[in-house]
């Protein structure tokens, strides 16, 4: 059966959304491909709906082409992004030969696959509402292929009622879907494929140059959320999360050193305050490493905790994860070997030679006072100089240039200047990236670290232990004390306003929610649904039964509701004669069931002579209605019902 | 299906006629998964494959949600059909070789029944709607026996909402849906005959005369009622009344030449064309003598004993 206008129209709205939800991550000729080929078609499908499917010398270069182009955007043809292009392809082309029933049937099937597709990109809660939203007009297109009796084009108010169905089934199908959705087994292990590095964010990595930050700084999308055991976060200017500790510098770059990953020595470490427990979840950042809040006491399962106190794991973290942790605020941080002294005054040979001077001069100045040089230090930061995200590019020697021209940037040119004037005046130093500040949910009272929190800052050996020294607070105190945002105030843009900050900061609760509640949920959880009902770790035998148990009772409920019949309602007129024999019974002559209107008339006359009159007229008109046609006519019948209200039989008396 | 059918009767209700009305419930409803709800549900699989292979906890309740939607579609498919009954079937006869049409009307218990599907094999027909009105399905079955018509088993089905599913029953209604004799096609001329008994000569034609009517080709010229014609413009004759003493017989026994059939075929043709030049006529059968008379009461009854001898 050939398709019409309506349900190719509403094909073609389902495939567009479809292709919406992909939009995100395709290439760009891919999305301007897909909308011109399903505009062209709908155009082609309104004004010249005699040509009928796309011609195959259309479609097939099309469909040679397009696993050509994913090659050549990607390199293969496996792989989740490849592999969505060629859905998204193969859905479009599709929709350009679909002129029947059944080919709208395949499109729509395919459709809903490709749909799913689309969550494996981003599955935040924007993202799976968009989603959501593209469901509906795939069923109600469905619906729409069903036969209707007459050739009549369904729009309007019946386009509407089929939405509306269709939402209502989708809203009634939830309980059964969130059944199915949490007793569903979860795989232990991929069947195929690794799980996808493209979804990593440009999050804080384990090199840091100046500069690198930039794109970081202005990025809002959260990159961890942390819930305290006590309710309380700590105070602005302590909430220091640790990532890394960054301790060879090659005139470019700090990165890490092997000797990092050493094993803490017992005794380094001194806890000199109470722990503070608390809740962290981490968006995916593709990297090992964790950024517990200042100096972890322990690491969590399949994680290190190394002797600079970072905590690295095993694998990359690909998934949102909870960790629980727990840290210190006062500590004391010793164990520098000579070799770790050794490797925290390295400085690469041949750059930054005023640098190399200056702290050279100040070695002398102050005969290896650490903490003199130290403040000698920060106050050269903060006198001269400035705080800015638009620093100007520095050369070769980059450092030297900071220090001595351009005098503005943020924390990865204050930090990384600062470390290399202190190892040049000999006092060992390294430096720490990680994030600084954090947001404060009230609503939902959990701490919110965005990506634009990324900071770096300094640790440098004083009295014989690790001290924090953070040279971006002596130049720009805000930054600590209030964050990055209000460090960065003088450069707001409008799009960063408060108040639409506010929105973000509600927005970000409920996205809270949808990842703690859904995206989250794993194998644990599952084996902990039963504990209500005094399972501790439910075993899969329970949960096979819990799932059979919670989908009968929906089941029940919706056969109930299947097999439940509307009340029969007699027609009007029946409804109104019976009125009538109610009436004349209570006035004393009750009809006989096996009675017929006519006799009844008679026996009714006898007992009332004085409505008989009336009465005759009313069997009348019955007899007539009832019996003269074979569907009583309905303005007689509503006529009859009147008739009847207003009837009295007056012999009550009798 | 068909060996289906012959090895369970019951589940295709195979069996004789019921009363009507006859209305659905959940034992003669049955629910299966058209080939399109099996590729769906096939894709089903593949998409829950892929949510759980990359532990993608959305795309997994996307999964959910499309398939509790599709089990939920069956749900309202049986609804759809549930409560539904055949109230009546009603078909004005033919005779034997021209297609019959027969109404079915269906009560839909005050629920809206959506894209409901009657078939009869081969005819098959679409109903949506509420009131009675909307409910009548008009199917064509063809005919070939004079007597009573054993309807073709009815089936209802419908796919709605999506369909995914395929909900139907089976509908064999007890039904008296009379088909006449096939009237033959180059018949003698009706048997004329003046009667013995009766004396006095025919009254004059154009003296007396009933009735006016339109001029039909092969009217003789003499009935032409030429005054009344100019008068309405148009060509009337007048309708002749009956000459006494002539009556037609049409006698079964006359024709003992011919085999039942033809005798039977024959007798309707005379039948229709007595009624055609409005001659009084009687019929008599082995069992039965009806008439004289004039009028489609008459006529349809001795179409109707002629139909079942």
């Amino acid at each position: 059966m050939r398709l019409n206008l309506h349900q190719f129209n509403l094909l073609n709205l389902a495939v567009l959304l479809v292709l919406t939800t992909h939009f995100g991550h395709l290439p760009l000729w891919m999305d301007a491909a897909g909308l011109a080929i399903v505009g062209a078609r709908w155009l082609q499908r309104r004004y010249r709906p005699q040509w009928g499917a796309t011609p195959v010398w259309i479609r097939l270069p099309l469909t040679l082409g397009l696993p050509v182009a994913v090659i050549a955007q990607y390199g293969t043809l496996l792989g989740l992004e490849p592999g969505s292009v060629l859905a998204i392809g193969m859905l479009i082309l599709k929709l350009s030969e679909s002129e029947k029933v059944r080919d709208a049937r395949a499109a729509l099937t395919f459709a809903g696959f490709v749909l799913m597709a689309a969550l494996l990109f981003e599955r935040n809660l924007i993202n799976a509402a968009h989603v959501a939203l593209a469901v509906v007009p795939l069923f109600v297109c469905m619906r729409a292929l069903e036969p209707r009796p007459t050739d009549a084009v369904g729009g309007g108010p019946d386009l509407w009622h089929s939405t509306r169905s269709t939402v209502l089934g989708l809203t009634a199908a939830i309980p059964l879907t969130l059944v199915v959705f949490v007793f569903m087994p979860r795989l232990a292990q991929p069947l195929w494929g690794a799980p996808s590095n493209e979804e990593a964010r440009t999050g804080v990595s384990d090199t840091m140059a100046p500069g690198q930050f930039a794109e970081l700084m202005v990025d809002d999308s959260p990159a961890f959320r942390v819930q305290f055991a006590s309710g309380q976060p700590p105070l602005p200017a302590q909430r220091y999360w640790r990532g890394l500790v960054l301790n060879r510098f090659d005139g470019l770059t700090w990165t890490r050193t092997e000797s990092a990953s050493a094993r803490l020595e017992d005794g380094d470490l001194k806890l000199l305050s109470a722990p503070i427990e608390y809740e962290l979840t981490l968006e995916p950042t593709q990297q090992r490493w964790l950024f517990p809040l200042d100096v972890p006491t322990r690491a969590p399962e399949r994680f290190a905790r190394n002797a600079d106190l970072t905590l690295v794991g095993f694998r990359p973290l690909s998934a949102v994860q909870r960790f629980s942790l727990s840290s210190v605020l006062e500590y004391r941080l010793e164990g520098l070997t000579p070799m770790r002294r050794q490797a925290a005054l390295n400085m690469p040979y041949g750059f930054n030679p005023r640098l190399q001077e200056l702290g050279a001069q100040w070695r002398q100045q102050y005969g290896g006072d650490a903490q003199r040089i130290v403040q000698a230090a920060l106050k050269l930061y903060h006198d001269e100089f400035s705080y800015t995200l638009t620093p100007p590019v520095l050369g070769r020697d980059g450092m030297d240039d900071f220090l001595f021209e351009t005098r503005a940037g943020y924390c990865e040119h204050f930090s990384s200047s600062f470390a290399n004037l202190m190892r040049a005046a000999g006092v060992p130093a390294r430096v720490v990236v990680g994030y600084q500040g954090g947001y404060w949910n009230a609503d939902g009272s959990y701490l919110l670290i965005r990506q634009s929190d990324a900071h770096a800052w300094n640790e440098v050996w004083l009295d014989g232990r690790w001290q924090r020294i953070d040279p971006t607070a002596a130049v720009r105190p805000e930054r600590v004390a209030l964050g990055s945002r209000a460090a960065n105030s003088g450069e707001t843009r409008w799009y960063r306003a408060q108040w639409l900050l506010d929105l973000r900061n509600r927005w970000d609760l409920a996205n809270q929610m949808w990842n703690e509640v859904i995206v989250q949920f794993d194998t644990l959880r599952q084996q902990g649904l039963l504990r209500n009902f005094g399972v501790e770790r439910a075993n899969w035998n329970q949960l096979a039964l819990a799932f059979g148990i919670a989908s009968s009772i929906l089941m029940l409920l919706g056969l109930y509701w299947a097999l439940r019949r509307e009340r029969q309602q007699s027609d009007t007129l029946d409804q109104a004669y019976h009125h009538l024999c109610r009436r004349l019974a209570a006035a004393g002559v009750a009809r006989a069931a096996q009675e017929g209107p006519i006799s009844y008339l008679r026996r009714v006359c006898q007992h009332l002579p004085q409505a008989a009159a009336e009465l005759e007229g009313l069997f009348a008109d019955y007899v007539r209605l009832r019996y003269a046609l074979p569907e009583p006519d309905a303005a007689g019948s509503r006529e009859f019902s009147r008739a009847v209200r207003r009837f009295k039989p007056a012999g009550n008396h009798s | 299906m068909e060996q289906a059918e012959r090895r369970l009767p019951a589940l295709t209700r195979l069996r004789r006629g019921e009363s009507l009305p006859i209305v659905l419930n959940r034992r003669r409803i049955y629910v299966l998964p058209t080939l399109f709800g099996l590729v769906f549900g096939g894709m089903l699989l593949v998409m829950a494959l892929g949510a759980l292979n990359y532990n993608n906890n959305p795309a997994l309740l996307l999964t959910s949600l499309i398939a509790a939607i599709a089990v939920l579609s069956m749900l309202v498919g049986f609804r759809n059909l549930d409560g539904l009954a055949l109230r009546s079937v009603r078909a004005v006869p033919v005779h034997a070789g021209e297609p019959m049409q027969v109404e079915l009307t269906f009560d839909a218990a005050s629920r809206w029944r959506e894209s409901l599907r009657i078939e009869a094999r081969p005819a098959a027909t679409l109903l949506r709607g509420r009131s009675d009105e909307a409910l009548k399905a008009r199917i064509e079955v063809a005919t070939t026996r004079r007597g009573y018509l054993a309807l073709p088993r009815i089936r209802v089905w419908t796919s709605w909402p999506y369909g995914l599913f395929r909900c139907w029953s089976w509908l064999n209604p007890q039904t008296q849906l009379l088909v006449f004799a096939r009237a033959e096609a180059q018949a003698p001329p009706l048997p004329l005959r003046t009667r013995a008994s009766d004396s006095g000569r025919p009254q004059a034609q154009g003296e007396e005369f009933g009735a006016l009517r339109e001029y039909r080709v092969n009217d003789p010229l003499r009935l032409i009622a030429w005054k009344a014609s100019a008068r309405h413009d148009r060509l009337l004759v007048r309708e002749p009344e009956m000459p006494l003493g002539h009556e037609l017989v049409l006698d079964f026994d006359g024709l003992g030449a011919l085999d039942l059939e033809t005798r039977v075929s024959r007798l309707t043709r005379w039948v229709l064309m007595a009624e055609e030049s409005r001659l009084r006529y009687s019929l008599h059968l082995p069992q039965v003598q009806i008439g004289p008379d004039l009028g489609s009461a008459h006529a349809y009854r001795c179409l109707r004993e002629l139909a079942l001898l």
